[in-house]
């Protein structure tokens, strides 16, 4: 343990790498996500057939393979060499994140009444006016909770990396405890609050977000 | 299509929807033609590369591996139901001691990452003289669906109808026959759904088991490309295989939720046409 402690910058920068691959893959898979979403909801008809069929493929594909799919089938076909592995890991989250997201945006705007919708036609509103001003807003504050879990559990998805050489909080508790044999409860310990910490944070912010942005309904 | 959003598309805007169709067909396939390009071009096509998925003796290695798979994930999700009733129920216990105790286990092992787990369990645990990669996995699965399902007993306990257990209370049963008898029967029926669908989690999570070498088709996976450095066909065979596991997995909840539960939820019909049924949407990641 005390050697943990005596090399306490290591274990802040793992969680440094791991709060990295969080937010750039967090901010990558709410881009593609909502477009994906706004296709599945969309007119046009093989966009949302497209947009299905990759949910239901990512969806139902483990993080791992995915991951494989990234680091190891795609050099085969000539993509991917020699890219940071950095960038590949926030590749992989990112394609397997999306999927969720543009089910989260999907149900969003589905739980928007069918009352609001008919009385902003009724009124007079053209489509374009009836989403950005009724559906959308509250589509949007409809969609942070399941959203926050989606990032909650991207968060921790992080640490399939660690499979794949970056050197993240869980691949860091690995090498620590393979040389400290004697202290690894305290080491899963360390490890697992800064997990926690990071998952304690996004969730106390989605409740903050929801309760300031909450319409009555 | 009419909807409630817009008017039915009059003739120039279903020539737009179709012009939309039409760019996004030439999208779709351009990018599809680069892929088929890019595998035609570095050889994927070549015989030799598919051929161990039609060569029994490596198709039996990979059954074996899903027949691996299957059992780690169905093990743990046996395991961590009988733990997600222990917890749940704790967690609802009118005894403070028993219901703290229970909220730290459940709160910590959501927390975690899975892997963190499955690593710690295995290093600590499992090597040299312990109990091995395949019982890690089962162990830190268990662990993680245990406490999320501990949730799912928690909130379906508490989705019951008051009057049900005021009637129990009422008849002069004690707590334990209220939550036996009348509540749990009815909560497992509501929740049944709920716990084949983190079967599917639980069988996605078993791929976890790479990184400790743990047996299971991810691991199989890995050692067909490393002996025919077929990676990208390898890839696509195994997720195939998982996708085929997960969609058989979804369909059975449906089938049960349909079965046993009924369809009581209230069908909203919703902006965008009407909802899916609800046991594939689950929390599933």
């Amino acid at each position: 343990m005390d050697n943990v402690m005596s090399n306490f910058d290591l274990v802040l920068k793992a969680f440094g790498l791991t709060i990295q691959l969080l937010v750039l893959s967090g901010i990558a898979s709410l881009v593609l996500g909502t477009v994906l979403g706004a296709m599945r909801v969309g007119p046009v008809a093989v966009l949302a057939k497209f947009a299905a069929a990759y949910v239901t493929i990512v969806r139902n594909t483990p993080l791992l393979i995915v991951f494989v799919f990234v680091f190891i089938a795609a050099p085969e076909l000539g993509w991917f060499v020699g890219t940071p592995f950095v960038v590949k890991g926030v590749v992989a989250l990112t394609l397997y994140t999306s999927a969720f997201v543009c089910e989260a945006v999907r149900s969003g705007v589905n739980s928007v009444s069918l009352g609001q919708a008919e009385a902003s036609r009724a009124i007079g509103l053209t489509f374009g006016q009836s989403m950005q001003l009724v559906v959308l807003p509250q589509a949007f504050r409809a969609v942070v909770p399941p959203l926050a879990s989606v990032l909650i559990a991207l968060a921790k998805n992080t640490s399939v990396a660690a499979a794949f050489g970056l050197m993240e909080a869980t691949a860091r508790m690995r090498y620590f405890t393979n040389n400290n044999a004697d202290a690894r409860p305290e080491i899963f310990i360390t490890f697992a609050i800064g997990y926690i910490i990071i998952v304690e944070v996004m969730s106390a912010g989605a409740i903050t977000l929801e309760r300031r942005w909450r319409v009555a309904r | 299509m009419s909807s409630v959003l817009y008017d039915t598309a009059g003739p120039r805007t279903q020539a737009r929807h179709r012009m939309y169709s039409v760019i996004a067909w030439v999208a779709l396939l351009a990018a599809a033609g680069v892929v088929i390009w890019r595998m035609y071009d570095t050889g994927q096509f070549e015989y030799e590369l598919w051929e161990p998925f039609v060569t029994p003796v490596y198709m039996q290695v990979i059954l074996e591996g899903l027949w691996d798979t299957l059992q780690m994930a169905f093990l743990s999700i046996i395991f961590a139901v009988i733990f997600g009733l222990i917890f749940g129920v704790g967690k609802l216990s009118d005894h403070a001691w028993v219901r703290w105790p229970c909220w730290v286990v459940v709160e910590f092992f959501r927390a975690v990452p899975v892997l963190l787990l499955m690593v710690f369990i295995f290093f600590t645990y499992g090597v040299g003289d312990g109990f091995g990669s395949y019982w890690s996995v089962v162990i830190a699965l268990t662990l993680y669906n245990g406490s999320v399902l501990a949730e799912v007993f928690r909130a379906g306990i508490n989705a019951v109808p008051k009057g049900q257990s005021e009637a129990a209370y009422a008849i002069g049963m004690r707590k334990t026959q209220v939550m036996t008898i009348v509540l749990l029967p009815q909560a497992v029926k509501i929740m049944l759904p709920a716990i084949i669908s983190q079967m599917v989690v639980a069988l996605k999570d078993t791929s976890l088991g790479y990184y400790i070498l743990a047996p299971g088709l991810t691991f199989v996976g890995k050692q067909l490309y490393g002996e025919f450095s077929n990676q990208f066909q390898t890839v696509i065979v195994i997720a195939a295989i998982y996708i085929l596991a997960n969609l058989i997995l979804t369909w059975v909840a449906t089938w049960v939720q349909r079965r046993f539960v009924g369809e009581k939820r209230i069908e909203l019909q919703s902006i965008t046409g009407t909802a899916e049924s609800g046991a594939s949407q689950g929390t599933a990641f």
